[in-house]
């Protein structure tokens, strides 16, 4: 795979290839040494346009515990503050003869807009409202490490839908990988036109919690809230947070899962955030084996069809 | 003086279509006749082409004064004579804006050199800020005609109302009717929008602006106009439900004109899935409905004419991220051949909707778009409708490149214009 920019283009045996080759170099963070050599001598760079600190830093340790040589880039310390386009910067940065940028940025398609202005591959960490795949990728991941698999199960995604990239990366992710997926908003945060999406829609999470099980909860973006797209936090939580309350109403099995970072008490009461059942931690912790595969597969040797081989090379690592 | 016989061709204009060698020349910058084998200083043949009135787009920008890294009345001139066209609307949104006669004076000053008359448009509200008239007066005595605040739709009813009520008295008081064109788009309906909203928006995570935007100030402009009885001419309108509205208003005896661009009649908004800011535009491009329904419009006639809205960029500007970059396309050159491989109407029906039409809109019949008899001003566009060619976007005049056609092969160029009796395009390439 050259770039990753979305999900769209990996159908399930990818994803589910992505997330074996992640199983093994999972296995490597237990060891004593968490570094492999796969990537000596290739050059990453973190062009966040966009602050992220969870992402950067786990792609950042996702490179180096491959022995990539990682450069960091951010717009707030950078010539992009001055007014160099993504053009120059991107062009700037090729120049440096890297192999990889891991693209954050605000505004939706910035990544796929790169690949023509570069050789390097393009990881997309997250683009405006579009797609952040190895979210998706490391959700999955965490399902399945849970689940086993995702056929027949039932996740609802929580919340502001519409400017949420998670979403729309996860909805595709989740719906390849066989589950049922049902968007639970009000319609002030959901897309506009959901023609196409394999979707459920629910107005009001008492309706699934009992049936579902995975209550995805998403971000409410304070600064989204001038949109005014609910009359107030309390009626928002009182209708779509998962409360101490609601989430005593999943089944005992069920997960629940937030992409971080919480804002405990608006769409997840602080209790569920750390219940047993809660798999947050979890989520950021896969969130390194799986950007190490991506990271692999777009500048390694062996890329998908190599998989099989992985697991010799990462033995040999030893 | 100098005369140029056009030579060969078949004439189409208002009255039909015939053959008949065109002598004009430039000095008078009339027609001096129209006959059989017609001799002149310069002979221009239009064998196999027909001779037309010379086009006349409604919708340009031509950036200058303020952006003339984008283009400059020259450069747009030179564009829009190679387009075929022999009068372009100059839109106001230039900076600083044409709200003052002097800025539009010295527009005019600019323009003398032009390769085609250039008829800057003024600002309905100061600053196009939708507050406080422009003084319309003023601008209507240096000659200008059309008013809008293009880019921005008028969004109080009752300070339109009043710019409708002033432009009527004014155009009494100047004895030419002046014309309100709209932008059709209702803020609140389109913050942060970058392309239509709809499924492809939905998915590609882009804020969209509904149909909607545009529908509800079709919708209120139509009403004012019932209101005022004074004219309104719409701006590149885009979506099916405006269409319907504007044939009915006409039905109704309103006083309503309507454009549209050759990319809303060609293009849809699925354009915008490689996120390339080449297809951002405003209003945006719509859905495949929505073409179908502008054809509609310009095959029965609600649609009175085909407008470029050209919109040069520099290559900096729409290298952005796609909600970043600004809006817009070219079109000056591609706009006759667009028409004539998209749309499926007779040749006279294409150049009504470039030349007479347009020139009636502008109140500009006098001079462009005029019947090809002697006497009249000889602004003429002589069409080869058989050449076949790709947009190579190097190789058009204008100073951006930014058209979405590029790559695209189209049929049928425009081989000369004629302004003023002077050739300003001769075998396509411009004489200066």
């Amino acid at each position: 795979m050259r770039h990753l920019l979305s999900t769209h283009e990996l159908d399930r045996a990818d994803i589910e290839e992505l997330i074996e080759l992640a199983r093994g170099f999972a296995e490597v963070q237990t060891r004593d040494v968490r570094k492999v050599p796969a990537l000596r001598g290739k050059t990453v760079v973190m062009a966040f346009f966009e602050d992220s600190t969870r992402t950067r830093t786990s792609f950042d340790l996702a490179a180096k515990r491959l022995s990539a040589d990682v450069i960091n880039f951010s717009a707030s310390a950078s010539s992009v503050k001055k007014g160099e386009s993504i053009r120059d910067t991107i062009e700037t940065l090729s120049a440096m003869e890297i192999d990889a940028i891991v693209v954050r940025h605000r505004s939706s398609g910035v990544p796929q807009q790169i690949t023509q202005w570069t050789d390097a591959s393009i990881i997309n960490a997250g683009d405006g409202w579009h797609a952040h795949p190895t979210q998706a990728l490391l959700d999955s991941y965490t399902l399945l490490e849970r689940f086993g698999s995702l056929d027949g199960k039932h996740v609802a995604l929580c919340g502001d839908i519409n400017h949420s990239r998670v979403a729309r990366s996860n909805v595709d992710a989740f719906t390849k990988l066989g589950a049922t997926v049902t968007l639970v908003a009000p319609s002030t945060l959901l897309p506009r036109n959901l023609e196409g999406w394999p979707v459920r829609v629910e107005s009001k999470l008492d309706n699934v919690i009992g049936d579902i099980d995975v209550a995805y909860m998403l971000r409410i973006q304070q600064e989204r809230l001038t949109d005014s797209p609910f009359p107030t936090l309390r009626e928002y939580r009182s209708n779509y947070g998962l409360t101490v309350e609601r989430a005593a109403k999943m089944r005992p099995d069920a997960v629940v899962m937030h992409p971080g970072p919480m804002n405990r008490g608006v769409e997840i009461d602080p209790e569920v955030a750390g219940q047993e059942n809660s798999l947050v931690l979890q989520q950021v912790a896969n969130g390194i084996p799986v950007r190490m595969a991506v990271l692999f597969s777009t500048l390694g040797p062996g890329r998908f069809d190599a998989v099989p081989e992985l697991a010799d090379s990462v033995g040999e690592a030893k | 003086m100098t005369t140029t016989v056009i030579s060969g061709g078949r004439i189409i204009d208002q009255s039909g279509e015939r053959s008949g060698d065109v002598l004009v020349d430039n000095v008078s910058g009339l027609i001096l006749e129209v006959g059989p084998e017609l001799k002149g200083d310069l002979t221009l043949d239009a064998s196999q082409c027909f001779v037309t009135p010379g086009f006349v787009d409604l919708h340009a920008h031509l950036r200058e004064p303020g952006n003339e890294a984008a283009e400059t009345i020259e450069t747009g001139s030179r564009a829009a004579a190679k387009g075929g066209f022999t009068a372009v609307v100059a839109m106001p949104n230039t900076n600083p804006c044409m709200d003052s006669a002097s800025v539009v004076s010295d527009v005019l000053r600019i323009a003398k050199t032009a390769l085609c008359e250039v008829l800057p448009s003024g600002a309905i509200s100061l600053g196009r800020s939708g507050e406080s008239l422009a003084p319309m007066a003023e601008l209507a005595e240096l000659g200008v005609r059309i008013f809008t605040d293009d880019g921005n739709g008028v969004q109080d009813a009752g300070f339109m109302r009043r710019a409708l009520e002033y432009a009527g008295s004014i155009g009494e008081a100047v004895g030419a009717p002046l014309v309100l064109a709209q932008h059709c788009e209702t803020d609140a309906l389109s913050i942060g929008s970058c392309m239509h909203e709809g499924a492809v928006s939905s998915r590609l995570g882009v804020g969209g602006q509904p149909a909607e935007s545009e529908e509800l100030m079709v919708m209120r402009d139509i009403a004012l106009s019932r209101l005022t009885g004074v004219r309104v001419h719409f701006q590149h309108l885009t979506t099916a439900g405006s269409v319907a509205m504007v044939r009915a208003a006409k039905a109704g005896g309103l006083p309503i004109t309507a454009e549209v661009t050759p990319h809303h009649f060609t293009l849809t908004d699925t354009a915008c899935e490689g996120y390339d800011p080449l297809f951002k535009v405003n209003p945006p491009l719509r859905t495949s409905a929505d073409v179908a329904a502008v054809r509609q419009g310009l095959a029965d006639g609600t649609i009175d004419a085909i407008a470029t809205g050209h919109a040069p960029h520099t290559p900096d500007a729409k290298e952005q991220a796609f909600d970043d970059a600004p809006g817009g396309m070219l079109g000056l050159e591609t706009a006759l051949a667009v028409a004539l491989t998209e749309l499926d109407l007779p040749l006279e029906q294409v150049v009504g909707l470039l030349s007479w039409r347009p020139a009636a809109i502008a109140g500009v019949a006098d001079r462009h778009g005029c019947p090809i008899e002697p006497g009249q001003p000889a602004n003429l566009t002589i069409i080869d409708p058989a050449i076949r060619w790709t947009v190579d976007p190097a190789q058009l005049a204008s100073k951006a490149t930014n058209t979405p056609f590029a790559g695209r092969d189209l049929q049928g160029k425009v081989r000369h214009t004629i302004y003023q009796g002077a050739p300003t395009v001769i075998n396509g390439e411009a004489t200066r």
